[in-house]
């Protein structure tokens, strides 16, 4: 009895028992405290109603000036283009990032200014396209906040959001600068003395993901890989889906096993067909390398790039206009026959 | 003149080191050709791992991303990041390559900021799931130009760990055992790491270098396998798939 009665002491009065060794000088931006995150879930609407709305609605319902920010899909692939063109048409400021594969998404924030705290896993770069000179010189302004991570420690964070526990344990990060510049601590564990890095869970305040299909209650599939997806939709406070086509709740009830997101987490549902452009969005439409180069090349001369910006965001005022202005239809039908050259040649 | 250039030199040296039945964790560029270039010659199962979930696809052609479409072709599976990078936790990976503006003697590898991480001079990329595949791999790989300016004495930000501060030094931070940086493959040589003081060891030369050749493109002292070796230069066969087969585009290989 009195062994029972000190470890129910020790669990009240000692926060950290745990022998924490070192841990990283870098900002923590978002509160991991599972019970506040309880709290903001159990006001959630749990019934089935229509959340069927456009993408500026959306944007200026659920998106507000110094939410942290998570993007789904993977930078230039699946990404949801429609909402951060709106976030910027919006003029969102202070907003905080998951820099979690990066690339094409964050280029168009850099562009806007939109955020000023960053997570950084993977940042500034388009993998083999180059680096972005505009989010490159906007982290070398001095203006963002800059922690450090790595792609797999932000997946975990959001994983950890998703278990409803405050931190995960992992591998990865130690003895390095890495870690030295984020907010990880790394720690003993109790069980068997191996030291751990613990990563402290992350819930955005709001997250964006495009998929392919969606009904009007949120219930939503894509084909082909989930990224960090599924982590991100139950770590997030708010969520809005964009989908390329709404597809009927029989549908979904039909096959529920095909289902990746439930409605209960979505608070929004955008119709956006070709919601990914110029980004991949797998067995429908490939990259638009062409208008990704342009972006590259455009943003090194802010005359041009301002003028660049202005065509083809501020003053589109939607994603069809902008699909439009870079060949419409047209470009669509190229950019689904390089993607499906692939998937329909003979075995 | 010889009828390869150093890319295609590198790529044919990087395939060699991926055996029949082995995994890898692969990005894109010149890793993903030597992984392409190796299932086509000599390993045609070794499974590949994308970072963003793709496992074991058939590459119709280089992916621009290492989350593009190209990567579960034919897959597998189109799995997670949380799939990939927790097989490689548990022990499941065998190699990865990876690259970096920065590499020490120990292979520690810098790709996230040159200066001060607040107001940096130049800003990389950062870890993105390097740090991940090399403290969780068995064996990490670095493919690079011979370059001064690229192997230094200390790294200005170390991104991704090498063998840290040489010795036990790995082991001790708490990464998995065992694991560590294993070649490092250049235009000049390929490099490994001497079994104790875990420094950079060159064990066999291209043709046309020399020792002092690699040396003098090194901002560190490196030590000398006792038994050196010269590297084999690609054959035919392989310049033949890589030109043809992997990067017919010259992507990466260059004209």
């Amino acid at each position: 009895m009195k062994h029972v009665n000190s470890w129910v002491y020790r669990l009240k009065n000692n926060k950290g028992t745990m022998n924490i060794i070192d841990q990283g000088q870098g900002t923590l931006f978002t509160d991991p405290e599972p019970d506040k995150a309880r709290a903001v879930f159990r006001e959630k609407n749990r019934q089935m109603v229509n959340k069927v709305m456009e993408v500026k609605e959306a944007v200026s319902t659920f998106v507000h000036d110094g939410d942290y920010l998570g993007i789904g899909g993977f930078g230039a692939n699946r990404t949801p283009i429609a909402i951060i063109h709106e976030i910027l048409r919006q003029g969102r400021k202070n907003m905080g990032l998951a820099g979690h594969t990066a690339t094409h998404d964050m280029q168009i924030l850099s562009a806007g200014e939109a955020y000023d705290k960053l997570d950084a896993a993977y940042v500034v770069g388009l993998e083999a396209r180059g680096l972005s000179s505009c989010s490159r010189k906007y982290l070398e302004s001095g203006k963002v906040d800059v922690t450090e991570w790595t792609n797999y420690a932000l997946t975990l964070r959001m994983k950890a959001a998703a278990m409803g526990v405050p931190y995960i344990p992992a591998r990865n990060m130690m003895g390095t600068d890495t870690f030295k510049y984020s907010a990880a601590k790394l720690a003993e564990c109790p069980f068997t003395g191996t030291k751990t890095v613990l990563l402290p869970a992350l819930y955005p305040d709001i997250g964006i993901i495009h998929v392919h299909e969606a009904d009007i209650y949120g219930n939503a599939r894509f084909r082909g890989i989930a990224i960090s997806d599924l982590d991100l939709a139950s770590a997030s406070k708010r969520l809005i889906i964009t989908t390329e086509k709404l597809i009927h709740h029989d549908e979904i009830a039909r096959d529920p096993s095909s289902t990746n997101i439930p409605y209960y987490m979505v608070d929004a549902v955008c119709e956006v067909p070709f919601g990914a452009y110029p980004g991949n969005m797998a067995y429908e439409y490939f990259s638009d390398e062409e208008h990704l180069k342009e972006w590259l090349t455009v943003e090194r001369d802010p005359e041009a790039f301002a003028a660049f910006l202005k065509r083809n965001i501020y003053d589109c005022p939607d994603h069809e206009a902008y699909v439009a202005a870079n060949g419409g239809a047209r470009k669509m039908r190229e950019l689904r026959a390089k993607e499906l050259l692939t998937f329909t040649e003979e075995d | 003149m010889s009828d390869y250039n150093d890319m295609e030199m590198m790529i044919a040296v990087a395939s060699r080191e991926l055996e029949d039945g082995a995994s890898v964790g692969v990005g894109t560029g010149a890793p993903c050709a030597a992984a392409m270039l190796a299932q086509k010659m000599a390993s045609p199962n070794l499974s590949i791992f994308f970072e963003a979930g793709g496992v074991s696809p058939q590459l119709p052609e280089m992916p621009i991303s290492v989350g593009d479409s190209r990567t579960f072709y034919k897959a597998a599976m189109a799995g997670s990041m949380g799939d990939t990078m927790e097989a490689c936790a548990r022990g499941f990976v065998d190699y990865t390559f990876l690259g970096g503006a920065q590499i020490d003697k120990y292979g520690n590898l810098n790709s996230t900021v040159i200066g001060d991480q607040k107001k940096p001079k130049v800003r990389f990329p950062g870890s993105g799931g390097a740090n991940d595949f090399g403290s969780l791999c068995w064996r990490m790989m670095v493919l690079t130009p011979q370059d001064k300016k690229r192997f230094v004495e200390t790294v200005d930000f170390l991104t991704t760990p090498g063998y840290l501060e040489g010795g036990n030094s790995r082991e001790e931070s708490g990464l998995p055992i065992g694991t560590g940086p294993y070649k490092i493959i250049t235009n000049m040589a390929v490099m490994d790491f001497a079994p104790d003081s875990k420094r950079m060891r060159v064990i066999s030369l291209n043709p046309g270098f020399t020792f002092a050749d690699v040396q003098e493109n090194c901002g560190f002292e490196l030590l000398q396998a006792d038994n050196l070796q010269q590297t084999k230069p690609p054959t035919a066969e392989e310049l033949r798939i890589l030109r043809d087969e992997v990067d017919p585009n010259r992507y990466v290989i260059g004209r």
